[in-house]
């Protein structure tokens, strides 16, 4: 019965803090057990964090992959709701425009690196450009879907108490498919998180992804390459975690459970 | 079929005893939909007039196009054949003069209770709508949930929020649309309590679809009964009974059993 009933407090910490602690062990037990020279224990990665928290590097990376997807899946949020709602909206437009999206959707961002190095050069902005493109297509597709699933009594609602096209997709039509948007948005923010680190690892010389690529390549530092790995996640999941806290705003907090 | 035009036209001079002046007038009101090709008769030379002030029920067996001809009273529909006028204007669209309350799920759930209330008051300057607010909110006896979403509301709630977004734009007709349906029976009986304080007090002209009998002989001042698919109007009863109805006198059962004659449903179960 307690499955289904919600954890006590001191669960909620107690069994995610067992389950770490056993992996922890697993893998320093597996280290020691093989004798492997190559794969780092978790001691090592330990004190690999500390060296590149010294030497200030790890700070200066963190920040340039922070502020590659603030800038690319700014953009795309920025870009991709506004079209997605007029897609939504617009028959028309969807139909002209969903064979192309449906086309380039299936495209992996990573596919796209070498174009976009021939378009923006090594450097920033073809990183940038990755994460757009992998956070644009996910945005606007639940965009669409979410438009399209209003229910047609709150758009005759919204017609009846007397708004016009333009004032209805502001007043009804998104807040209405908000909640849809949201999981878009999460969903992407995702992606470009996972994005960047591939992007970096080739296009630019900075960033997490770039730590990690060059720490094996200068001197096979496999315990920085495990501790840039571990930095990779623990801020992914921060970022996923912030996006959630967006969900229980009251406003569109009605969208993520059953009743409405 | 021809037996039943015959009763049309001798409903059809029947005034409600308010005498005030005509509102609303439906002329030989045809709808017509396109379905896989095919054409679906949904409605059937409909005449009405209704009065200013009045209270009318529509009743039919479901599906037989009550709610078609509300959406085309509303403007949501056009009609294949004939004519809505109101005060002589015919109907082009949805207006706020004339608001449809649905069944449910008509609020907007990422608006509070005031939110909603004051959706269509955009224009109205900030004292005057939050005046308007709260004389709705006392209205339809939300005092106290003004902060409240819709989720945390009960689904009387909402439709009492529903009636107030509606009420507050002023219209002079409401158009409801079983609105009643979605509830549980203690609910509706409370409700029905409510919508007639409610349009004693505001007097507006009301256009209740519902297939409940007893809510049409309990609040109507006329109870238009429809025949089922393509709806066609079946007879026109006048509810001869004073406010507030003794539900058990004899005239309301007589009444209320015409109705069920009409509507062609047997009385023993």
């Amino acid at each position: 019965m307690r499955s289904i009933a919600k954890p006590r407090v001191w669960e909620s910490f107690f069994w995610p803090v067992v389950a770490a602690a056993l992996l922890l062990a697993v893998w320093h037990y597996s280290v020691v057990f093989t004798g492997t020279k190559v794969f780092p224990s978790p001691t090592s990665v330990q004190t690999g964090v500390g060296e590149l928290l010294q030497k200030h590097v790890l700070w200066a990376d963190i920040g340039d992959s922070l502020r590659r997807v603030a800038l690319g899946f700014g953009a795309a949020v920025l870009i991709g709701i506004p079209v997605g709602l007029w897609l939504g909206w617009s028959a028309a437009a969807n139909q002209v425009v969903n064979p192309v999206l449906q086309i380039l959707r299936p495209i992996s961002p990573i596919a796209w690196i070498p174009v976009a190095i021939i378009f923006f050069g090594v450097g920033d902005r073809a990183a940038i450009f990755l994460v757009f493109l992998a956070s644009f297509f996910p945005i606007v597709l639940a965009c669409v879907s979410g438009v399209s699933s209003v229910s047609p009594v709150l758009r005759s609602a919204g017609r009846n108490l007397g708004l016009s096209t333009p004032q209805l997709l502001r007043r009804v039509i998104f807040p209405a498919a908000l909640p849809q948007i949201l999981v878009g948005v999460r969903l992407a923010l995702g992606i470009a998180w996972v994005v960047v680190v591939a992007g970096e690892m080739i296009a630019v010389d900075s960033g997490l992804g770039y730590l990690v690529i060059d720490s094996r390549n200068s001197g096979k530092r496999y315990d920085l390459v495990v501790a840039a790995m571990l930095m990779i996640g623990i801020i992914g999941l921060a970022l996923d975690f912030s996006v959630r806290r967006v969900e229980r705003i009251k406003s569109v907090r009605w969208g993520f459970r059953d009743a409405s | 079929m021809e037996f039943f035009g015959g009763l049309v036209s001798t409903a059809q001079p029947v005034v409600n005893a308010a005498g005030a002046g005509q509102k609303l007038r439906i002329q030989n009101l045809s709808m017509v939909f396109e379905r896989d090709g095919e054409s679906v008769s949904a409605l059937e030379d409909i005449n009405l007039d209704v009065s200013e002030g009045e209270f009318v029920c529509i009743v039919g067996p479901s599906g037989c196009g009550k709610s078609t001809l509300l959406n085309v009273l509303a403007g949501f529909l056009s009609s294949t054949k004939g004519s809505v006028t109101i005060d002589g204007e015919a109907v082009s669209g949805p207006d706020p003069r004339r608001i449809l309350v649905f069944q449910e799920r008509g609020v907007f759930p990422w608006l509070t209770v005031e939110g909603n209330i004051g959706f269509g008051l955009s224009k109205l300057p900030r004292a005057k709508r939050e005046e308007r607010i709260a004389h709705y909110v006392q209205t339809v006896r939300l005092q106290g949930f003004e902060k409240a979403y819709p989720s945390d509301l009960s689904g009387g709630m909402k439709q009492r929020l529903q009636v107030a977004r509606a009420l507050a734009v002023n219209p002079d007709i409401l158009y409801l649309d079983e609105p009643f349906g979605a509830l549980d029976s203690i609910t509706r009986v409370i409700m029905r309590g409510e919508l007639m304080r409610i349009w004693q007090t505001e007097r507006r002209t009301i256009l209740f679809v519902t297939h409940d009998i007893d809510e049409a002989v309990q609040m109507a001042d006329r109870v238009v009964v429809l025949s089922s698919r393509p709806a066609r109007i079946k007879d026109i009863l006048t509810v001869d009974i004073p406010h507030p109805r003794n539900i058990s006198s004899p005239r309301y059962l007589e009444l209320r059993d015409e109705l069920l004659k009409q509507i062609g449903l047997a009385y023993e179960i």
